[in-house]
């Protein structure tokens, strides 16, 4: 099922937790939705599934307009982040409420509504529990009934509120790879909202990136990590150092001298350069590049990032070095970013 | 589920250290005054009130108990309790989902207002009746027109109850479905639940403990309730008199075994209600423990 979100906005208040936000998910994808805490990821989620309604704008499943739609009949499964499951139901009476509540023919009998939990509790790996209350579960057990309960229902779309921000990072990667496979195996359109990074591009086809109620980019992995469009995608995602520049025709200058690097599209004047700490290209002389004095070095992992102090210590900024390059001892480096992008100076 | 004043207290309990534990005959002076007192103020009249009752032996305990007009004060009081009890469920449910569930202007108002009849006193709630539903009252002309008697008859009575006993239900419940969220029910909701399917197999069930708690606050008060009755009832034996009245009039007739024969059945329930009130804090302690407000 395709879901289009059309120029929706969202106020609590008056107070807009989202400004015309506008996304389309194609049918069987799975979209994650970033972003910090207030960004407005969880009510974007919410009102797909229609725990809210719109200020203004719209909601679409496929041709149909669901935001006239009472959650019931969206048919949506939501995976709620502290799980919701029914305390007082054992795991198979939560797995099947979805269907016993149904009414008429629509209602299966309790002997197939049974079958059908035990097939779902095959599906996320937790056969032979159907008696246990959720209060007898381990937390990544919790998720997976909340999981199966939601898929029960045969839903047009599955949304997923924080699937794994209570667990462990242990349990964390491995439903994380176990969710990627379910989707596989079932095709559902997913969305599901996390502020973990790592975990956005890894699981999903296609993350969407959220600040401060607006979405700040949509693309793959890839296109996120290697292409951010804004200061502020840049930041949030994989590490960024960002240095203030001045474009004079074309040429990037950094204090009174020029970086070797051009940017002949840009218009001249003040600007700022963002580039990754490990996408550096290290150079001995320096005509035409970046120069800093170490000031700190720490070692992560097979790397080791130093922080530069350029110009005197007006700025800092951190570059990644091989732990054996000489230049990590030496005091002065010089370098040249690989891949780099300009934006104006806030 | 416990609620946060437990929680900081239970530590703070546990890691007492020897500096501030009293020394031996504080202790016990500290225990002594307390029994003591329970004592004399509690179990000293208890025993009193079973003592009395059956003074003059369980054959006149049993006739005084079979009096036609004690009869009929032990029905009225059943009545009255058969019909505030239920009222003040749906009223509790009611006004507890409205204040925990969701947002609306005059929310605070409403809080206060359910507490009202435990701030003010119990003989005024009845004068207010009386000011309403009185000849002379506001509704007085009215009702008499209609040919409606509401005081001095059982609806009074209903009416004074309820009042009386309306926030016992609202009081557990409220903070209980604070704590529990809207969670469930969204979730239930998200499952293709309609209301009132949420109501019954989620909401419900989540509170089952702390609303029987409620109930039985509730009913104890019901039963027992003198002030704002007695002020609505006018007395009429074998009429208008529940229990706690009767006991009164019957003691001032120097029918000594008949009014504790009475009492001896209110205190009774007294017990009952406080014995299933330990039990039910004993088997669901944590689920009440965000309720213990009073």
């Amino acid at each position: 099922m395709e879901v289009r979100v059309a120029n929706v906005r969202k106020e609590f208040e008056r107070f807009p937790a989202l400004h015309d936000v506008s996304l389309d998910i194609k049918s069987g994808e799975l979209i994650a939705l970033l972003g910090p805490s207030g960004s407005g990821k969880t009510t974007l989620l919410r009102l797909i599934a229609g725990l809210e309604r719109p200020t203004r704008g719209n909601i679409f499943f496929g041709d149909e307009d669901a935001s006239r739609k009472s959650i019931q009949e969206r048919n949506v499964g939501f995976v709620f982040q502290h799980y919701a499951l029914f305390r007082h139901m054992t795991v198979a009476d939560n797995i099947g409420f979805g269907l016993k509540v149904r009414h008429g023919p629509a209602r299966p009998p309790a002997q197939e509504i049974r079958r059908r939990a035990s097939e779902l509790l095959d599906l996320v790996q937790l056969s032979g529990l159907e008696k246990r209350y959720p209060a007898q579960l381990s937390g990544g057990q919790r998720q997976r009934v909340a999981l199966a309960r939601a898929m029960a229902i045969e839903p047009k779309v599955l949304l997923l509120d924080e699937p794994f921000g209570a667990l462990d990072a242990q349990v964390r990667r491995e439903l994380r790879r176990w969710l990627r496979e379910i989707h596989d195996a079932t095709g559902h359109t997913t969305v599901f909202v996390t502020h973990d990074q790592e975990e956005a591009l890894e699981l999903a086809d296609r993350v969407v990136v959220m600040s401060q109620g607006r979405i700040e980019q949509v693309g793959t992995a890839d296109d996120i990590y290697d292409t951010p469009n804004s200061p502020f995608v840049y930041g949030f995602i994989g590490e960024s150092s960002s240095l203030p520049v001045k474009v004079e025709n074309g040429e990037i200058w950094l204090a009174d001298r020029p970086i070797g690097l051009q940017a002949p599209h840009a218009p001249s004047g003040h600007a700022k350069l963002y580039f990754r700490p490990h996408d550096v290209e290290l150079l001995d002389g320096c005509s035409g590049c970046i120069a800093g004095t170490v000031a700190a070095s720490r070692r992560v992992a097979g790397t080791r990032r130093v922080e530069l102090e350029i110009g005197g210590g007006r700025q800092r900024v951190e570059v990644e070095l091989p732990v054996d390059h000489p230049a990590a001892q030496k005091s002065r480096v010089a370098f040249r970013p690989g891949r780099w992008k300009l934006f104006a100076a806030a | 589920m416990a609620d946060p004043e437990i929680k900081s207290w239970e530590p703070h309990h546990a890691s007492k250290s020897a500096a501030v534990t009293e020394s031996r005959p504080a202790r016990a002076v500290l225990m002594a005054i307390a029994f003591v007192f329970l004592a004399v103020f509690l179990l000293l009249p208890l025993i009193i009130v079973f003592k009395e009752a059956f003074a003059k032996g369980i054959g006149t305990y049993l006739e005084s108990l079979g009096d036609a007009d004690t009869r009929s004060a032990i029905h009225l009081t059943l009545l009255v309790a058969a019909i505030s009890v239920p009222l003040n469920i749906v009223f509790g449910i009611s006004a507890a989902w409205a204040i925990a569930k969701f947002e609306f202007k005059g929310k605070a108002f409403l809080t206060t207002l359910i507490d009202l009849p435990f701030s003010v006193s119990p003989v005024i709630s009845g004068l207010v009746y009386v000011l309403l539903f009185g000849a002379q009252g506001l509704l007085g002309e009215w009702l008499k027109a209609h040919g409606i008697q509401i005081l001095f008859a059982v609806p009074g009575i209903v009416l004074a109850t309820v009042f009386v006993t309306f926030p016992f239900v609202a009081r557990e419940l409220i903070p209980l479905m604070q704590e529990q969220g809207n969670g469930d029910e969204e979730a239930a909701l998200s499952l293709g639940a309609s209301g009132w399917q949420t109501f019954w197999y989620v909401t419900l069930p989540n509170v089952k403990w702390g609303l029987l708690y409620g109930v039985l606050l509730c009913n104890a008060r019901a039963m027992g309730e003198f002030g704002a009755v007695s002020v609505v009832s006018g007395h009429i034996r074998g009429l208008t008199n529940t229990m706690p009245l009767h006991v009164e009039i019957l003691y001032n007739e120097y029918n000594a075994v008949g009014a504790f024969a009475v009492a001896s059945l209110l205190a009774g329930l007294a017990l009952v209600t406080l014995v299933l009130k330990t039990l039910l804090e004993m088997r669901y302690g944590a689920e009440l423990a965000a309720t213990r407000g009073h």
